[in-house]
């Protein structure tokens, strides 16, 4: 007796049906240059939406672009074809999503990291200084040298935002803490370029920092690696990390935009969605830092318990961490 | 058999090209199909998707225009000897000419006066960022290849700062300047249509197609019916024949790069005045490698180029569209069938040359015998 096969006919039979009812609600996505496979930002979007897809039954279509003049065409299409909600990860994407929101007033919209200013809009943008400050306390608690590092990918007001905030946490633990910094490239391609990345980790490691932090997405395997092979500690960024050199990562930058892609395709499909500008920082869950069995007994409990500390701080107003505005 | 076999003109120049272009597609089939998809289905998604509907060529032209330009730009570099990889970094810096002209005069003077300057603008900029290459090849006699290949990097490097530092709009995350003032809009190819009466479903493709098409004239006027030209190409097939006859080839080479830098300044034309209107960063988006592969697959001459470029347009778009139907064929494949057809086209050239030529000698002894 085998009654496996056909249970499982009766469900794909029920998703079928549940697929077919819920088939006027189509939601997309369209990711940046990096693709929805760069193991940082597109990837955590892309977790997202396939979560929604598996929790609901409903098939996300998405398009990753290759060049300027694909965002508008890939969302025209997606708006065209009967899209219910679209979204667009990465700041890039803001004009694009400006000039087809306006063409398309009944579709909802959605951006990950930029901000336009539109009815059927919503512009989601993570406070990503408080977790690069809660991380930089940590750099500063954890180093013996007083020297930490930061890598960045590209030279752009979003890392120079991680810099800051990072910056701003390491000379809130020690104020004489000394901050390499270096940015990897001024082309895209600075985004994926682990072999730089783990030079320039070389070279602050080299100049005396034993921790860095990278906000560089695929460039940041190569610092993380380059400081697992020298003995040294390593802080990850928007996903966590710290399963990818147990040991090495003191913790990770993480930035929910799995969550928040998550949340706006199951609002629009309920119809709790809202147009606006919506902040994710600590408060909210948006950000924060990452504590598991891997980097359990990197951070000790005094620095635990300081970070919880700072991190009710900031919720509170207690500390402030700068912003950095561009210009 | 060492030198290349020989075909009839006709031949040579249409059927070879397409014989090798359907090599190319039948191998991206044997991957579609392994992929799991019907290539057959991928085919017509690929033609649909290009050529099918008026929005769909707009969009192949559209692109066609980039390749036009940095084509043109690879091939009057080349037509001197010269192998211009810079046209990226070219078009990059360009964008910046023509950027700041229609930031300074757009909505304040009429398009007809904006459009001289800004074309001067991408000309004067991109000519302006090749000539330091040409300069030190042609005194100095370092490489051009490795020289433009680094200027990418360097013009990269500027434009970035210049777009994070100073250009940027206020206030936001994007590396972009302010839109440009109305005026400095390229008139899109459905409203020009439209008031000729032709009704043209809206897309990206404007006016800048025909200024491509006019500098495409300018080339073949300039390399093929004025001295300058045969001094370039004299000095480019034999360097020490051309000093022989007066010509200096230095003075060639710095000119001839001159040329080719504003050539490649000039996609931002399109690019940036047709259709994005501001400034953003890495604009050219790898135009400026695919002209290597344009100018290669149209012998250099403008109308070759012409041919290739819509074809890489058509590759680009009927490719976007291909990725956006069938989610198992991403990006990446798309990138893999434009790189089979350069393969094809391109570099395995002859490896279809022989068996055509074969085909065609006994024909030709066939009509001998019956004759």
């Amino acid at each position: 007796m085998r009654p496996i096969p056909s249970v499982r006919a009766l469900v794909a039979l029920a998703c079928l049906a549940a697929g077919a009812r819920a088939a006027d609600f189509l939601p997309a996505i369209v990711y940046d240059m990096g693709g929805k496979f760069d193991r940082s930002f597109n990837q955590s979007a892309s977790d997202g939406a396939a979560k929604f897809a598996k929790d609901t039954g409903i098939a996300v279509r998405d398009f990753e672009i290759t060049n300027a003049a694909q965002r508008e065409q890939a969302m025209t299409q997606f708006a065209r074809r009967g899209a219910s909600v679209i979204v667009a990860i990465g700041f890039d994407q803001a004009s694009a999503v400006e000039a087809v929101a306006k063409k398309f007033p009944n579709v909802k919209f959605a951006i990950v990291d930029g901000t336009v200013d539109l009815p059927n809009v919503q512009s989601i943008n993570f406070r990503e200084q408080e977790s690069s400050f809660l991380c930089g306390m940590a750099a500063a608690m954890a180093s013996k040298t007083g020297k930490v590092g930061f890598v960045g990918g590209m030279d752009v007001p979003l890392i120079r935002k991680f810099a800051l905030g990072y910056v701003e946490g390491v000379h809130y633990v020690n104020p004489a803490a000394e901050v390499f910094e270096n940015m990897t490239g001024t082309t895209p391609a600075a985004w994926n370029d682990p072999t730089k990345g783990a030079e320039l980790a070389k070279s602050q490691f080299g100049r005396g920092a034993d921790v860095v932090f990278h906000a560089a997405g695929g460039t940041g395997l190569g610092v993380m690696q380059a400081a697992a092979d020298m003995g040294k500690l390593s802080i990850g960024c928007d996903s966590n990390q710290d399963y990818l050199h147990p040991g090495s990562v003191l913790t990770s930058a993480v930035k929910r935009v799995d969550t928040a892609v998550y949340q706006t395709f199951l609002g629009a499909k309920n119809g709790t969605w809202k147009p606006g500008k919506i902040y994710l920082g600590l408060a909210e869950d948006g950000v924060g830092f990452s504590l598991d069995e891997h980097n359990r007994k990197l951070i000790t409990p005094e620095i635990e318990a300081k970070l919880d500390e700072a991190r009710a701080d900031i919720i509170a107003g207690k500390i402030k961490v700068s912003e950095y505005h561009a210009q | 058999m060492n030198a290349p076999a020989k075909l009839p003109r006709w031949a040579e120049l249409g059927l070879l090209p397409l014989v090798n272009l359907a090599a190319a597609l039948l191998l991206s089939g044997v991957i579609v199909k392994v992929l799991g998809e019907s290539p057959w289905a991928a085919l017509k998604l690929l033609a649909s998707g290009s050529l099918g509907s008026e929005e769909n060529i707009g969009y192949t032209l559209y692109y066609a225009t980039n390749f036009m330009f940095t084509g043109l730009a690879v091939a009057v570099a080349y037509h001197a000897g010269l192998f211009n990889i810079g046209g990226e970094g070219q078009a990059y810096v360009g964008g910046l000419g023509v950027g700041l002209v229609a930031l300074w005069l757009g909505g304040r003077a009429p398009f007809l006066v904006v459009l001289p300057v800004a074309i001067l603008g991408g000309a004067v900029f991109g000519a302006a960022w090749a000539f330091i290459p040409a300069w030190l090849q042609a005194r100095r006699g370092s490489h051009i290849v490795i020289t433009t290949i680094m200027f990418n990097f360097i013009g990269s490097a500027l434009m970035t700062y210049l777009l994070v530092n100073v250009l940027i709009k206020p206030g936001q995350q994007s590396p972009e300047t302010r839109e440009f003032g109305a005026t400095a809009f390229m008139p899109a190819a459905s409203d020009l249509l439209a008031k000729a009466g032709i009704d043209f479903s809206p897309s990206p493709l404007n006016l800048a197609f025909v200024v491509a098409l006019g500098a495409g004239a300018l080339v073949w006027v300039l390399v093929w019916r004025t001295r300058w030209g045969y001094a370039l190409r004299v000095a480019g097939q034999n360097q020490a024949a051309a000093v022989y006859a007066g010509i200096s080839p230095p003075r060639i080479i710095v000119q001839s790069m001159l040329l080719s830098g504003a050539l490649a300044g000039c996609l931002a034309l399109n690019e940036l005045m047709g259709s994005q209107h501001r400034i953003l960063i890495d604009f050219p988006g790898g135009a400026g490698f695919v002209g290597i592969a344009v100018a290669l697959m149209g012998r250099n001459h403008p109308a070759g180029i012409f041919l290739s470029a819509v074809l890489f347009g058509a590759l680009a778009q009927g490719g976007s569209q291909l990725s956006f139907d069938m989610p198992k064929i991403n990006r990446d494949m798309v990138v893999v069938i434009q790189g089979l057809v350069i393969l094809f086209c391109g570099a395995l050239e002859n490896v279809m040359r022989a068996p055509l030529a074969a085909v065609f000698a006994r024909l030709a002894g066939r009509r001998e015998a019956e004759g």
